[in-house]
């Protein structure tokens, strides 16, 4: 039964052949939350599963510094921690919030909420596709769970997975946990190229009419260019992952020197993903950010081509730089020259970044809301996570740094905001969109100082025990002589103690949302009086997103514009 | 939905004629390791394998007249591979540096699969 | 439930979405199967001793699957230009005998890979084995993702819907052939 959909491209009146969209019976529980294939519903399923992992992450943090701030001591929840028990933890807290946090909340989750409402269609191009690639990212959560259940527990060879250590079971007393951690990361790999393609070909495809490339607002344009990235890097990691499998499993020696492989195959295949994968995750973030700076600067984005232009020039060169990871690791020396300069140079474009985006407030009409000083919070904390990477990015100083708190240190000033601060920033901004309801702001500044100020209690100490030569991945540092001295053990402590206030405050951030889900007052379409073209559509958006596609006939950043009544211009407003 | 077909349809181009100049390469990459010369097997090899990429992606994929975006996605994807391969080749295609050399296990010949060794630290005596 | 949505009609980059889907398929396939390769690469030519190992291979068994998958090729582009003439029932026929194809491409491969399991020429034996079982074995388990899918289009497109779809399937068939016409030179014949 073939539809009308062959239409001619590029018309959208309200059809009424799709009007009927949403004219389904009225659906069943299963049907509506579990079996849908609506953007927004598939967006709630990725972002709940990954703010669900991400308290599972946040426990294993809690009981590894419950160890190292108290070593040996019966962790209340958990237990006493064991050797084995830390590396598992360390592994899985760092694989989770990456793989299972990071990019479901922050690409996966807003990415198929605004695509589809910022470009101005109904749903994505490919809804199936879309049902399934989360179909398989829930798959991989489970036998990530079950990676934990299985005899000799949880993998725990880091976040990393290095053979030989990964490869052979002798080594790391984890097998049934290293096979199934394979399996879940390469599942989630296939779900985000799956989700990817998705993301890519509606905005490239599926704009409103009148939307040009240069309308489309920048938080769309940096989860596409984070999905190619992603699409892009991931490939060689797939390869790599099969191999360790294979070796894992059926006794290849592809990692294995004596067999004529050779691990450092593995830490380049690793890390020639691993390096674009932060910016995978930091773009999104990036756009979010930019997005709540305009509407509550009022002001438009400063040199908005120019950031599209650096971000793509980010992307470029973030393909360079991947073994700065490796200086250590017996890489040739002089490569080891070539990606120094070439891990200082991707600095500057995020210099300019961050320059843009202050001339974004400058002279603004600035609201202090909540969503707006999440977004300043991450501008403060990754100009910190950015400068300490320079540090580590010059090989000399590297051999020193590596591998010690300071690198910790480092990638968590850069993935908190990533991961935690742009996902509060981003939550805060479009709950009213997402929920219909208004989250309280009071609340959400109280959980907003209750996350920065201890935040920066957990990891300023740890810039201070890297550079005294405290090495990461230790379970116990009682047995370091030089490194057991009161002084670091009082750090120690203070991080945890913070970790644990920071964590207390988390409840708020609960309570808030759930509240606010179920007795909140309720949204108006547009509270922020944004000009994108999700605030047009209904709070929430039916399903269908609107009963007549919008047209978009400017830019997305006008406001303030002189001699007009108001401060905002929609995209959608004909004049 | 005749409208994008014919905005995209083909010149009318000979599949057949096509696909025979294909198979003929394809006997000249087969004929090349007969000659026992190793540059001529090579050149054959990889030169016609390359022809008949060409051919494939220009004849049957239609990228000659796909919009220009889509040669350029692919262009950087492979772009991409040869980057990968300088940045990686210096550590695992060498085997041997100014203070290094992989040692004797790596050049292995056939060796049975191998039950594991508990010491894998490769500690052979140079 | 059809769920064709607006979106898919839409077309601002002026390329039907499903094949601007196809070619980003491709790029992810090019760098998935471009991290075996090169790394099967950077070894082989760090291990000249490999090409002892290599000269077991049956170039005749690789020749053939060439011109096995060439052929299907041939048939996967007939079956566009019938698509594009509006002949459903034609373009299904000749998907099948692409998919035919395939099935022959894997057939002669496990004829192949028994032979030389049973020689002794396992995955594990060494490293010119462990590339090779697993470079083919991620292209043969493309290609038997690819005979799937294009039956799925195939059965569609013989009553006559929705049949932009086989040139996109043929698209992936054409990328799948071109990984094999790289493999052959790769794995038969540079020994």
């Amino acid at each position: 039964m073939s539809e009308s959909a062959h239409s001619a491209p590029n018309i959208a009146p309200a059809h009424p052949a799709h009007a009927g969209h949403g004219e389904h019976a009225p659906q069943s529980f299963f049907h509506k939350y579990l079996w849908s294939t609506d953007h927004k519903v598939i967006a709630m399923q990725y972002t709940f599963t990954g703010m669900a992992l991400g308290i599972v992450a946040a426990f294993m943090a809690y009981v590894f510094r419950m160890q190292l701030a108290f070593p040996g001591m019966h962790v209340p929840g958990f237990g006493v921690v064991s050797p084995g028990a830390y590396n598992a933890l360390v592994t899985n807290h760092g694989s989770i919030m990456i793989f299972w946090v990071a990019m479901p909340v922050l690409l996966a989750g807003f990415g198929n909420f605004l695509i589809p409402l910022m470009v101005g269609c109904d749903d994505m191009v490919f809804p199936r596709i879309n049902r399934l690639s989360y179909q398989l990212f829930l798959l991989s959560v489970v036998v990530l769970v079950a990676s934990w259940f299985v005899p000799g527990g949880g993998f725990g060879g880091a976040w990393t997975a290095y053979p030989p250590l990964s490869a052979v079971a002798k080594y790391n007393l984890t097998p049934g946990g290293a096979t199934l951690w394979l399996i879940a990361v390469a599942l989630e790999f296939v779900a985000f190229l799956l989700g990817g393609i998705n993301f890519i070909t509606t905005a490239m495809n599926s704009r409103a009419p009148g939307m040009k490339a240069f309308d489309v607002p920048i938080v769309v344009w940096t989860i596409v260019m984070a999905s190619i990235l992603f699409m892009s890097s991931v490939g060689p990691l797939i390869a790599g992952a099969v191999m360790l499998a294979f070796d894992q499993l059926i006794g290849t020696g592809f990692y294995n020197p004596n067999r004529g492989g050779d691990p450092i195959l593995w830490q380049h295949l690793f890390w020639f993903f691993g390096h674009p994968e932060v910016y995978v995750v930091l773009f999104p973030a990036l756009g979010i950010v930019a997005e709540i700076m305009t509407v509550f600067s009022r002001k438009k984005l400063f040199a908005y081509k120019i950031v599209i232009y650096t971000f793509i020039a980010t992307g470029a060169l973030s393909f360079f730089v991947w073994a700065h990871h490796q200086f250590v690791a017996g890489i040739d020396p002089r490569m080891a020259n070539v990606f120094t300069v070439t891990t200082l140079i991707i600095s500057i474009p995020i210099a300019e970044m961050c320059f843009v985006y202050i001339a974004t407030l400058y002279g603004g009409s600035i609201t202090f809301s909540t969503p707006m000083l999440w977004a300043l919070a991450f501008m403060v904390e990754f100009l910190i996570g950015g400068v300490t990477g320079i540090f580590l990015g010059a090989s000399g100083l590297d051999i020193f740094l590596h591998d010690t708190y300071f690198v910790i240190a480092h990638f968590h000033y850069t993935f908190f905001p990533i991961a935690i601060i742009g996902t509060f920033a981003g939550i805060t901004f479009w709950f009213p969109k997402m929920f219909g309801r208004m989250m309280s702001d009071k609340l959400g500044k109280i959980h907003f100082w209750g996350t920065i100020i201890p935040f920066n209690f957990i990891f300023i100490p740890m810039f201070f025990l890297g550079s005294a030569g405290e090495q990461r991945r230790v379970y116990d540092y009682r047995h370091f002589p030089e490194l057991a001295r009161p002084e670091f053990q009082a750090l120690r402590i203070m991080a945890t103690v913070a970790l644990l206030v920071m964590l207390a405050f988390q409840l708020v951030f609960f309570y808030n949302f759930i509240m606010s889900m179920r007795r909140g007052p309720k949204a108006p379409k547009n509270p922020w009086k944004s000009n994108t073209l999700e605030w047009t559509a209904d709070s929430p958006p039916p399903h269908g997103n609107w009963a007549e596609m919008p047209t978009c006939y400017r830019a997305p950043y006008e406001y303030s514009v002189p001699g007009r009544a108001e401060d905002f211009w929609p995209q959608n407003e004909k004049t | 939905m005749t409208d994008h077909a014919h905005a995209h349809a083909a010149p009318h181009r000979n599949y057949f004629k096509i696909w025979a100049i294909l198979v003929g390469l394809l006997i000249v990459s087969v004929l090349g390791p007969m000659t026992g010369i190793r540059t001529v097997m090579l050149i054959t090899a990889f030169g016609v394998a390359l022809v008949k990429a060409y051919l494939v992606a220009k004849n049957f994929m239609h990228l000659d007249i796909e919009k220009p975006i889509v040669k350029w996605l692919l262009a950087v994807a492979l772009t991409l591979m040869v980057l990968m391969y300088s940045g990686i080749a210096p550590d695992v295609q060498k085997t041997t540096g100014r203070n290094w050399q992989k040692d004797a296990g790596f050049h292995a010949k056939l060796a049975p699969a191998e039950k594991e060794h508990p010491n894998e630290s490769g500690a052979h005596t140079p | 439930m059809n769920v064709r949505t607006i979106a898919t009609t839409r077309s601002s980059m002026g390329i039907p979405t499903g094949r601007l889907a196809v070619w980003w398929v491709l790029v992810s396939e090019i760098v998935i199967f471009g991290g075996v390769l090169v790394s099967y690469l950077m070894h082989r030519l760090g291990h000249p001793e490999w090409a002892a190992q290599a000269s077991h291979t049956h170039l005749w068994a690789g020749a053939f699957n060439t011109l096995v998958l060439l052929s299907s090729s041939l048939s996967a582009v007939l079956a566009h230009q019938a698509a594009e003439a509006g002949n459903g029932p034609k373009a299904a026929r000749l998907l099948w005998l692409t998919i035919a194809g395939g099935a022959t491409f894997l057939i002669v491969k496990s004829f192949e890979w028994t032979g030389e399991i049973r020689e002794g020429f396992t995955i594990q034996v060494g490293g010119f084995w462990s590339y090779y079982y697993t470079a083919a074995g991620l292209h043969a388990f493309h290609v038997f993702a690819g005979m799937c899918v294009m039956a799925w289009v195939a059965s569609t497109a013989a009553r006559n819907q929705d049949l932009h779809r086989v040139e996109n399937v043929g698209i992936y068939w054409h990328f799948v052939d071109i990984v094999w016409i790289f493999l052959f030179p790769l794995l038969y014949i540079a020994k």
